[in-house]
């Protein structure tokens, strides 16, 4: 059965939401010294790039951007019959020391972040990390937090919300669906 | 897509996607080896046990460290040490270590055929970490793996592959692997050590190195086995090295971007003069770099199939 599926945020709208959040990490930050931006694969890994582009049209600055796959840290692979695939972990410089904001497109049972902690933890220790996401979907299952918030939208639990975006070849908008897709 | 096998016996276990599945897999796991911290905490909690009835060191440390890089418990059980000289049987020992709770078993046998047994008896995930002449696929999913990083693409080479073909598992899951991603393949040896049958195999064969090397992308030699040898299948040493050693004047005869591969241990002045192991064309010691983000790719996309029937009811007929 065809489910119904709705445009809660369009292409316009989510340039917007991105500037605001750009705005609010400089403001958050008093500058952008020792920030670094790492992106959660795939979705959070092209808005990294976006939020830093974005940084250096207002700053001028150049941070520099990694990403993460998470798949190797994630809490429910013992209870896969088949192990979901993996892809590459680039985090192309040292985050010791430095301020690492974490970007994902959806933030959901938060279980995604805890992982992605986690695995950034592995590569340095970093002053702090905070949490940019275009999507507040609600849901939390842990008690993470994003600093920095694109929408919030409420959902039921078996809705499905999706991120799509140019850089996969969609045309920008985020659906939400109810839970019969198939 | 995941890996819907229980077991890794044979490259004839995979098509072509499982394959390119494993080498992709595997690329991620190596920037898991370039970290600072070499660890990931993916197999948590499953026990892994390196069953060796051969002596190895290379093949068992690269399980060893890929199962400790996903930060799996390991035991490693060598022949010497093991109930086998109390006349307990193959079977006997593995259905103990299963009784242990091991979920993914590494074996390596003289006789050919006997990881395959142990798969079809047991629920563990058995790894053929080379048994007898039969296959090493770990050995050929790693030589894959080298030359796709270093060429870009497998398709179109031009593959030659020297020595003890009758008596090598490398070379049978190698030309296995080969033919499935549309290299060609070439073997070279003398005539005692190239079995009757390969000319069913889709390879071209020859006896003369200096004419199998024109043209080649990759020239992969063999060790020449001197445990395995009974003396009649070449008069000396030093003929098989006059004849199928790789020296730098018949390296000259390849293609100029030629990839030398060895699976090791390599007997220098042999089979390999040392200035062309040492060289600038050998990919030898990235072999070896890359033999444990393959190995780890494997026991990760193989630890997904948890409680299962063994592998009598699945596909396989070797």
């Amino acid at each position: 059965m065809k489910s119904k599926e709705r445009i809660v945020l369009d292409a316009l709208e989510i340039n917007r939401a991105l500037s605001r959040v750009a705005h609010e990490v400089i403001e958050r930050n008093r500058g952008l010294s020792d920030l670094t931006l790492v992106g959660i694969r795939t979705g959070g890994v092209h808005l990294a790039h976006r939020l830093a582009g974005r940084l250096k049209e207002i700053e001028g600055v150049v941070l520099p951007v990694g990403a993460l796959d998470i798949t190797l840290y994630r809490d429910d692979l013992h209870t896969k019959r088949e192990q979901p695939a993996v892809r590459k972990t680039e985090i192309g410089f040292d985050i010791t020391d430095k301020k690492v904001i974490l970007v994902d497109d959806v933030l959901f049972t938060g279980r995604t972040i805890r992982a992605a902690m986690d695995e950034l933890i592995d590569f340095g220790r970093p002053r702090e990390i905070q949490l940019a996401v275009l999507i507040d979907r609600g849901h939390r299952e842990l008690p993470i937090r994003a600093n920095y918030v694109g929408k919030s939208l409420p959902t039921a639990a078996d809705e499905k919300v999706k991120v799509l975006l140019r850089e996969e070849g969609e045309e920008d908008r985020v659906i939400i669906g109810n839970g019969t897709e198939p | 897509m995941g890996l819907n096998l229980k077991d890794l016996i044979s490259i004839k276990d995979l098509d072509r996607d499982e394959l390119r599945l494993i080498l992709d897999t595997a690329e991620s796991f190596k920037e898991v080896g370039a970290r600072d911290i070499k660890k990931v905490p993916t197999l948590r909690g499953k026990t892994v046990v390196n069953l060796f009835f051969e002596p190895s060191t290379r093949t068992r440390t690269s399980f060893e460290l890929a199962a400790k890089r996903l930060s799996a418990d390991l035991v490693n059980i060598a022949i010497s040490s093991s109930s086998v000289v109390k006349g307990e049987t193959l079977l006997d020992t593995a259905r103990n270590i299963e009784a242990m709770q091991a979920d993914l078993i590494v074996v390596r046998h003289p006789c050919a055929g006997a990881p395959l047994l142990l798969a079809q008896k047991m629920t563990s995930a058995v790894i053929n970490a080379g048994d007898g002449a039969h296959e090493h696929p770990t050995q050929a999913l790693l030589d894959l793996f080298t030359i796709r990083e270093r060429k870009k693409t497998l398709e179109g080479l031009t593959v030659v592959i020297v020595g003890d073909i009758l008596h090598s598992r490398v070379a049978r899951s190698a030309i296995h692997a080969f033919k499935m991603v549309g290299s060609s393949i070439r073997v070279v040896g003398p005539p005692t050590m190239i079995p009757r049958e390969i000319a069913h195999w889709g390879v071209e064969v020859f006896y003369q190195y200096e004419e199998a090397l024109k043209g080649a992308d990759v020239i992969m030699i063999l060790r020449l086995q001197l445990e395995r040898q009974d003396g009649s299948l070449f008069p000396t040493i030093r003929e098989y090295a006059n004849l199928y050693g790789l020296t730098p004047r018949r390296l000259a005869m390849a293609k100029d971007d030629v990839l030398v591969m060895h699976p090791g241990p390599i007997n220098r002045g042999i089979e390999i003069a040392p200035e062309v192991a040492d060289g600038l064309s050998s990919a030898i010691l990235s072999q070896a770099t890359n033999g444990v983000a393959v190995r780890m790719a494997v026991l990760y996309l193989l630890s997904g199939v948890t409680k299962h029937e063994p592998a009598d009811s699945q596909r396989t007929a070797h």
